[in-house]
């Protein structure tokens, strides 16, 4: 695989921490080195919030990633902090539904979800993050150049992820990425 | 020949330091007979703090750690929950325990550390030579109130067992002092029960004593027990604070 | 099977496995998820968990737990460490082991919270005063935080020293694979010397750092000052990337080293002969590593999270036979590869 290096960002609370963590296990189940960094401090309440994640075949450097190949964005703010930063021919990927702008660069390909609205209308409130990684890996984790792993292994991932008091939730979060992944 | 006198076996041998007519040699030997009395010197051990009494650990034949200045209820607070086991007690004088160890001595009160602290109330910092204490009175003469400590630059003095007996993780307070043979004997009971009280488990136990420094008050050993009769003891009313068992909250 | 854990928490959990059942700390970013992961797990196995009420407390307590012959660890972030410097002066005084953990911010004062390596000096020159040394760690990624922090707990306790972990926000708050010790009842040293209480068996144990005769403290000094000479000897930890044949070789610990590796790398497919030492002790300082390094490359540079502290070391270690460059970002900003790419350019 070429190295992958994503940036999940958007406000505090919205998941962006959590989607960066499951892309991070499938990294780890897939038996690739990886690592996760979150931005810290006071942005974790209600402030913009984001997170390194690199995939790699090789030991990974420095974990802050600086100009992701991929961005995952879920907010305005996010999108114009990040946006100048991606790699030419990396990935954006953004909610649509809260980010009423197109992206000016050509020299990168970018997918428009509306997921916060979808969360809404297809009844998995709040999972608007899961939506973005069902398109994340269905667009870039699984297949071409940076495709590190498989819908199988990104299943593992999530029951990696999900506390076991919360199990009741897998359901949602699966419902929530194979809507992504159909975007 | 009969012996008719002799040290508790928890004291050592080796010469105390302390000035004539100080009043720590009392404090110490009644410490050693209630460790000696309860039996329990195999488990003992003594945290010595920072100030005239900081080498108390080559006068108590129990383990002996010393503390930096002011922490001593930390360390006894590490070396309790490291061994909850042993008995602990700490040692320590005013500047210590009511100056720059307030926090330590009130968070270790409040967490019923069930630990045993000997509080030594001179009302003056002895081994630095005779600065002002915390508990140093108004309008007293030290080294660093030479015209009397005046409350409006340096405030009031702290009354230690008054302000520990408000905090719920206290289980008792006893103010006392050895300047004649009654209270010495009052004094000898309540660091019993202290030690007692850890046994039990009843949780944070503390005793001052009112004592003497001749040497830094600049009087005569006589002289300064009447010092204290006449002026300590009317600041620092003697009696039970507070105690768990027999209900008494705040006096 | 590796798990995926902060660093933080992997630093707890490892000192879990190393036997440590005491944990004495205050709450400060960005080393709180240690503090958090220790007061949920020691309850389930019969340890302690205490917030004390300051740094200064929280030291002076492991030095108890300490003195009563168990492994203690507390752990904070720089602002913390100042005042933990006290306690620590006291344990080296007595001879105690502990392990400290540093999860370094930037400063000086308040600072900030972002990672920072600025606190070198104060970890290996003057955590306190008097004539002393602790032994400092430095990790680079989460599995090593979890070795290192065994390590630490070892050789403190076979050297009767302090040991300081000394990790940043980036290490601390990251997540990486780790594969984590077996658990189990690991067997610990004994500790004749503890103030354990003698049982009516000994003589009193007596911990202190009090010796008022000149010729009796200076000889203790003297004494503990052997011992370092043989942890210098024996305890030098560095790792060596590319160096072999590398004209220009940059120094860099922890968080930065792993900048620096990713610049060697890009310097390598340009061409360009660079190469890494990693320390890994920054006391014992790696000095053997670099001597011999210095016999064959053309130049250094320290690469750094602070404004030049480490570099003096690599300057002392090779008795300035090599030019020694530095380069750093300091209050929390992180180099990045790019630019530590251009400095060896730079220079090569």
């Amino acid at each position: 695989m070429k190295d992958l290096n994503i940036v999940f960002a958007g406000f505090g609370g919205q998941g962006v921490l959590f989607a960066g963590k499951v892309t991070a296990y499938a990294g780890l189940l897939a038996d690739k080195e990886i690592s996760w960094l979150p931005s810290y401090g006071p942005e974790m309440r209600g402030g913009t919030a984001n997170c390194s994640v690199c995939i790699s075949d090789r030991p990974i450097g420095s974990p802050l990633v600086t100009n992701p190949n991929v961005l995952v964005a879920m907010n305005l703010p996010s999108l114009d902090k990040f946006v100048d930063a991606v790699e030419p021919g990396g990935v954006i990927i953004l909610d649509s539904a809260l980010i009423d702008k197109k992206v000016e660069r050509t020299d990168v390909s970018v997918f428009y979800i509306p997921s916060s609205a979808l969360a809404e209308k297809e009844e998995v409130r709040g999972l608007s993050n899961m939506i973005l990684l069902g398109k994340l890996f269905s667009q870039v984790c699984t297949s071409g150049d940076w495709a590190f792993c498989t819908d199988e292994i990104l299943d593992a991932a999530i029951q990696k992820c999900i506390p076991p008091r919360k199990a009741d939730m897998l359901g949602v979060n699966r419902k929530a990425i194979a809507l992504g992944a159909q975007q | 020949m009969a012996i008719v006198f002799q040290k508790p076996k928890v004291l050592t041998d080796a010469p105390m330091h302390y000035c004539p007519g100080c009043t720590h040699g009392i404090v110490h030997r009644l410490v050693a007979q209630a460790i000696e009395e309860l039996g329990v010197e195999g488990k003992t051990v003594g945290v010595a703090s920072v100030g005239c009494s900081v080498m108390c650990y080559d006068y108590f034949s129990c383990d002996m750690v010393q503390a930096p200045h002011g922490r001593a209820q930390a360390v006894a607070t590490g070396l309790k929950r490291a061994r909850p086991e042993n008995v602990i007690f700490t040692y320590q004088g005013d500047g210590d325990l009511a100056a720059i160890g307030t926090a330590e001595t009130v968070h270790a009160a409040t967490r019923g550390e069930n630990i045993t602290v000997i509080f030594i109330n001179n009302a003056i910092y002895g081994m630095t030579g005779g600065q002002m204490a915390p508990t140093s009175l108004p309008g007293q003469i030290t080294q660093t109130t030479p015209y009397g400590r005046d409350v409006n630059t340096a405030g009031y003095p702290v009354k230690v067992c008054e302000m520990l007996s408000t905090l719920d993780g206290v289980a008792f307070a006893q103010r006392v002092t050895v300047n004649n043979v009654k209270n010495v004997n009052m004094a000898r009971k309540a660091i019993k029960k202290a030690f007692q009280n850890q046994l039990d488990g009843k949780g944070y136990s503390i005793v001052e004593v009112l004592s003497t420094c001749p040497t830094n008050w600049g009087l005569s050993p006589v002289e300064a027990l009447k010092w204290l009769e006449e002026n300590m003891l009317p600041y620092y009313p003697l009696g039970v604070y507070k105690d768990v068992e027999e209900g008494v909250k705040v006096k | 099977m590796k798990v995926l854990m902060k660093g933080n928490e992997a630093l707890a959990q490892a000192a879990i496995s190393a036997g440590c059942r005491h944990f004495f700390g205050y709450p400060i970013t960005p080393q709180t998820e240690l503090a958090a992961y220790m007061s949920k797990q020691m309850p389930k196995i019969g340890g302690t968990y205490l917030q004390a009420e300051s740094e200064i407390a929280a030291i002076n307590m492991v030095l108890g737990a300490s003195a009563a012959g168990i492994r203690a660890m507390t752990s904070s972030s720089s602002p913390g460490i100042s005042l933990k410097g006290e306690g620590i002066s006291y344990m080296a005084g007595s001879d105690l082991p502990a392990v400290i953990i540093n999860v370094q911010r930037g400063g000086p004062g308040l600072g900030g919270i972002q990672p920072s390596q600025a606190d070198y000096w104060q970890a290996t020159k003057a955590l306190g005063h008097g004539d002393f040394q602790i032994l400092v760690f430095a990790p680079s990624t989460v599995q090593e935080m979890v070795d290192l922090v065994s390590k630490a707990f070892d050789k403190a306790d076979e050297y009767r020293m302090p040991a300081m972990i000394l990790a940043d926000g980036m290490l601390g708050q990251m997540m990486e694979p780790v594969s984590l010790p077996e658990e189990g009842e690991k067997k610990l040293p004994e500790k004749p010397w503890a103030a354990s209480g003698h049982q009516g068996k000994r003589t009193h144990n007596i911990i202190n750092s009090l010796y008022l005769t000149p010729d009796k403290l200076e000889a203790l000094v003297r004494e503990r000052y052997a011992r370092y000479e043989t942890v210098k000897e024996k305890e030098q930890l560095c790792e060596e990337y590319l160096t072999d044949d590398a004209d220009l070789i940059l120094v860099a610990y922890g968080a930065s080293s792993r900048v620096v590796r990713s610049a060697v790398n890009k310097a390598r497919e340009k061409g360009l002969k660079a190469g890494l030492i990693r320390p890994i002790t920054l006391w014992p300082f790696p000095v053997n590593a670099l001597q011999k390094a210095a016999s064959h490359a053309k130049a250094m540079l320290a690469v750094e999270m602070s404004m030049g502290q480490m570099v003096d070391d690599v300057r002392l270690a090779i008795n300035c036979k090599l030019p020694v460059h530095f380069y750093g970002r300091t209050g929390g900003m992180i180099p990045t590869p790019a630019q530590v790419l251009e400095q060896i350019e730079k220079l090569i």
